[in-house]
């Protein structure tokens, strides 16, 4: 009996959190803003179709351990989000397989907030409960997130008097505050004002410490450099480079050929 | 979306034993596991899906609520709009039916149109609401992943509790015009029941197409004001003359409107044809609104 515990335990350490296996995305989308009915007869007519296919990732794999801090750079449009979105289970693979053990929290780009008219308590609610959070693990966990998003008097408000620091504030502290295995941060980490920077950076410093597995995507090569113990470049879709986030970011900033201080003046 | 947890092996990995009990070491500590692969046919195991929709079924039930309040109808004056409403169309199409028919219509045609058209709200409001239910959900479909289907479903949910209400409005109604009162009216459940299945699957169908023609919902109250008018509410099925017949019968909500005015109006079972007809429909476009939806639902991610 003994042994087989320690045998799986051996084995659970040798699981990853996060593997990433071949994974490909390819998608069609439209070109069009707001495709309707209406000019898609009329293109038919003319035997035009506007439908892009867009290769964001191209056979991808990695593995991810527990309780590692991974950051992932690379240009506008190198897959990083889709990455993201991906591991998430949002945007399904088109070849190759993602496994994910744990949790996910995400703080992907937009955040909560998803229907402006409604009031921050209603979109956090909605918002957990869609991510699978049961009710009372929430009302738990509400009061928390609001205190450290600083929005006591502004909860029922509907959203879209919002500024954008409060909309950001309020996407943060959810994320960070759902316990999770896994948090998936895309361009948060700036969000609100310096000491709510400042506040959040020392947050997510805590969890990273945490042992909790975290990937981060974002273009301050400060905080990268400073949270993370792994990182990845991505390029085009592929992973260019994966090392010591020290290495990466000065391969990085050389291959775009600015010089690092003026990135990192704006960080933070 | 395809998604394992704990619970639910892998779906290839039905032989290896000896790595899903690994796994299960794994997930005692990490507590869930997800697995996403492309599906072969687009279509997840529907049986997981089904079991995730259950899962995650108080934020159907939540977003229902929430979009009520948002649009005011949980106030005293939000809900008496809601009966006053169908109410007031119902008088007009009363005094338009009446003049055209050179005043041969009793009360006991009101109650009909009435109860009809309560119950065409169902469609009504799952069509209208639903076509937009995926779109407005935008955000939360770039930041979460969660089955789709939750979003139309919340819009019958919120169409069911709208109709529920109606019934206390046309209770008296029923009962002033001496319509008959017995056990048959238990039959009503289930024409209920066909009516939500029908418009949840109309729901999710027109929630997915949403997606790809952003116009389709500037078209709907059209549509859904001529389906009105060649569905048996205006008018008892049994006196539409034999030229118009065909039409009324390619009409998927016929049988179900017309098994309801039989309860009410004439204190029978419905006709059996009708109800097999009716389930047949329900059944059909169930299939089809939820097919069509799970085989895009992983793009709308890409589309929004």
């Amino acid at each position: 009996m003994r042994s087989a515990s320690e045998a799986s335990a051996v084995e659970t350490a040798a699981e990853p959190a996060i593997r990433v296996e071949h994974v490909s995305v390819t998608y069609r989308t439209s070109i069009e803003k707001n495709p309707t009915l209406k000019t898609t007869l009329m293109r038919l007519g003319r035997g035009e179709r506007l439908v892009s296919e867009i290769k964001a990732l191209r056979d991808v794999s990695f593995e991810v351990p527990h309780g590692t801090v991974l950051g992932i750079v690379g240009a506008n449009g190198a897959g990083k989000s889709t990455l993201m979105r991906t591991i998430a289970g949002i945007l399904p693979p088109t070849e190759g397989r993602v496994e994910v053990h744990g949790r996910v929290s995400t703080l992907l780009a937009l955040g909560v907030g998803f229907n402006r008219n409604l009031s921050g308590r209603e979109n956090v609610i909605l918002g957990g409960l869609a991510a699978g959070l049961d009710r009372d693990h929430l009302e738990e966990k509400y009061d928390e997130i609001v205190e450290f998003a600083e929005l006591e008097e502004f909860m029922d408000l509907p959203m879209r008097a919002y500024s954008s620091g409060m909309y950001g504030r309020l996407a943060f502290s959810v994320a960070v505050h759902m316990d999770p295995d896994i948090l998936l941060i895309d361009e948060a980490l700036s969000v609100g004002d310096a000491r709510f920077r400042r506040k959040s950076f020392a947050k997510m410093r805590e969890l990273c410490e945490q042992a909790r597995t975290i990937l981060i995507v974002s273009h301050a090569l400060g905080s990268i450099r400073e949270l993370c113990d792994q990182a990845v470049w991505m390029h085009k879709g592929t992973m260019k480079l994966w090392d010591a986030p020290d290495a990466v970011i000065d391969a990085y900033t050389e291959f775009l050929g600015v010089r690092e201080a003026v990135i990192d003046k704006e960080d933070v | 979306m395809s998604t394992t947890s704990t619970e639910q092996s892998s779906g290839a990995a039905a032989a290896q034993g000896a790595s899903r009990g690994r796994r299960r070491a794994v997930d005692d500590i990490f507590g869930e596991r997800h697995v996403y692969e492309p599906h072969r046919v687009g279509l997840p195991p529907l049986g997981r899906y089904a079991r995730m929709v259950w899962r995650r079924r108080a934020f159907a039930l939540e977003l229902s609520r929430t979009n009520m309040r948002a649009q005011h109808l949980n106030t005293v004056f939000g809900q008496l709009w809601l009966l006053l409403n169908p109410v007031l169309l119902g008088m007009v199409y009363f005094l338009l039916v009446d003049l055209l028919r050179q005043h041969s219509r009793g009360f006991a045609f009101f109650a009909h149109l009435l109860a009809g058209l309560f119950l065409y709200q169902i469609v009504q409001t799952s069509a209208t609401d639903g076509a937009r239910s995926v779109v407005k959900g935008g955000r939360l479909i770039l930041n979460t992943a969660f089955p789709r289907t939750l979003l139309p479903i919340a819009s019958v949910i919120t169409a069911f509790k709208r109709f529920l209400p109606t019934l206390l409005v046309y209770a008296p109604i029923h009962l002033i015009a001496g319509l008959p009162v017995d056990w048959q009216l238990v039959y009503l459940i289930p024409v209920v029941a066909l009516m939500v299945i029908f418009a949840s699957g109309l729901a999710m169908l027109l929630s997915a197409a949403q997606v790809y023609f952003r116009d389709l919902s500037s078209f709907l109250p059209y549509v859904l004001r001529i389906w009105l008018y060649v569905s048996p509410v205006l008018y008892y099925y049994d006196e539409v003359p034999s030229k118009y017949k065909p039409i009324l019968d390619v009409n998927p909500l016929t049988p179900i409107l017309a098994s309801w005015s039989d309860v009410l109006d004439k204190g029978h079972a419905p006709r059996p044809g009708f109800l097999l007809l009716g389930v047949a429909w329900a059944a059909v476009a169930f299939a089809a609104g939820f097919l069509f939806f799970v085989s895009r639902e992983r793009e709308f991610a890409v589309r929004i």
